[in-house]
């Protein structure tokens, strides 16, 4: 992608995840969806960080390649956690709180260790390569997670509207990641031509999330049966 | 092989939430009233069919943009794309398809037309505020 694109996707993520946390303030859902806002903050702070270290060493340095991956397995780590607090709202009225952080602590410690096996026996750049399989194999997890959720939703008559919005777009997130990553594990040539389109995709959460905090009434609420492509005539 | 079926349930993934996705867009402006402007505008009849999506969405692009509805006019598109695909496949297959899918680029239509309304009283609210500073 040439530099002026790359930068203008940049700086528009940038505007978007501002306008999440400014949008969930406005519309008084920030503590509501606390974890989501931590993380959209979380994605403002990287994205400045990823603009000064671009200006101060080139976006081919090998600084900005380490900051990058560094960051961006410490955002799907709080990604991960952003799901989770979508699980403790869904799951609010059941009181499973306790238990599902649990899970999700359970579930990550798992995931770290798999992919510590892996990288172990490949490469003797560890920590690097750690760093960037986590992310992937958090997506994938993530990914499985939302579609157990999402199946869930489901199941309920009635869901806010808002909630059923936050999920699906995360739903999209992590499937479009995770299959980016599946294809460019399938044809590692590939990779230079999928990661384009990763800073597009990124720019996507925020904006689906901006829009549901903005136009969606927090009292409104879905039959998500309605929703489901079950609900497709065959 | 394990890349190969993450590359396909992910694929399948996608497409169950991103469908499930749209049509949540869609219900959500669903209760919208279309103000009478933008229905004379756009010449929408009750209920919206799918042959006016595209003049409605050209109708769209001539107001000035809005970052926060932009991604979602796209979905819209696409999937307005693949249920259009999927009408034109099973027209000969499967009528209950067919009329299911009419049914929902008329609601693709309906939603293109909500989205012209609030751009619509978007510039008259910027230009109301222009005009009084």
């Amino acid at each position: 992608m040439p530099g002026s694109a790359s930068d203008a996707i940049l700086i528009l993520g940038t505007i978007l995840e501002a306008l999440v946390v400014v949008c969930a303030i406005k519309r008084k859902v920030f503590r509501r969806y606390f974890v989501l806002n931590l993380y959209m903050a979380l994605c403002l702070l990287v994205s400045w960080g990823r603009h000064y270290t671009i200006a101060h060493d080139g976006l081919s340095s090998l600084h900005y390649r380490y900051f990058y991956f560094y960051t961006d397995a410490l955002l799907t780590i709080v990604l991960y956690f952003s799901l989770i607090s979508l699980y403790l709202s869904v799951f609010e009225e059941m009181k499973v709180g306790r238990y599902l952080r649990l899970g999700a602590v359970v579930l990550l410690a798992g995931t770290a260790w798999f992919t510590y096996a892996v990288v172990s026996q490949s490469s003797h750049k560890i920590l690097t390569y750690f760093a960037f399989e986590l992310s992937q194999n958090l997506y994938f997890v993530g990914l499985v997670l939302t579609y157990v959720l999402w199946a869930a939703v489901l199941k309920m008559r009635q869901t806010p509207a808002l909630l059923v919005q936050l999920v699906l777009s995360l739903g999209v997130y992590f499937s479009f990641f995770a299959a980016c990553y599946a294809l460019s594990n399938l044809h590692p040539t590939l990779y230079s031509r999928v990661s384009v389109l990763f800073p597009v995709v990124g720019c996507l959460l925020p904006l689906a999330w901006a829009y549901a905090f903005w136009r969606v009434p927090n009292d409104r609420r879905l039959t998500p049966s309605r929703l489901a492509m079950a609900g497709v005539p065959r | 092989m394990i890349a190969a079926i993450v590359l396909c349930c992910s694929i399948v993934f996608f497409l169950q939430f991103f469908v499930p996705y749209c049509r949540s867009l869609i219900a959500a402006s669903s209760n919208h009233v279309l103000s009478p402007e933008v229905q004379d505008v756009t010449g929408l009849t009750t209920p919206a069919s799918g042959e006016d999506f595209h003049r409605v969405v050209q109708l769209l692009h001539l107001c000035p943009d809005r970052p926060e509805d932009r991604g979602e006019i796209r979905a819209i598109g696409v999937y307005f794309g693949m249920v259009d695909f999927l009408k034109t496949v099973s027209r000969s297959i499967a009528p209950s398809v067919r009329a299911w899918t009419e049914r929902e680029l008329g609601r693709c239509t309906y939603f293109a037309a909500v989205a012209l309304d609030r751009r619509v009283a978007f510039s008259r609210d910027l230009l109301a505020q222009q005009i009084e500073a």
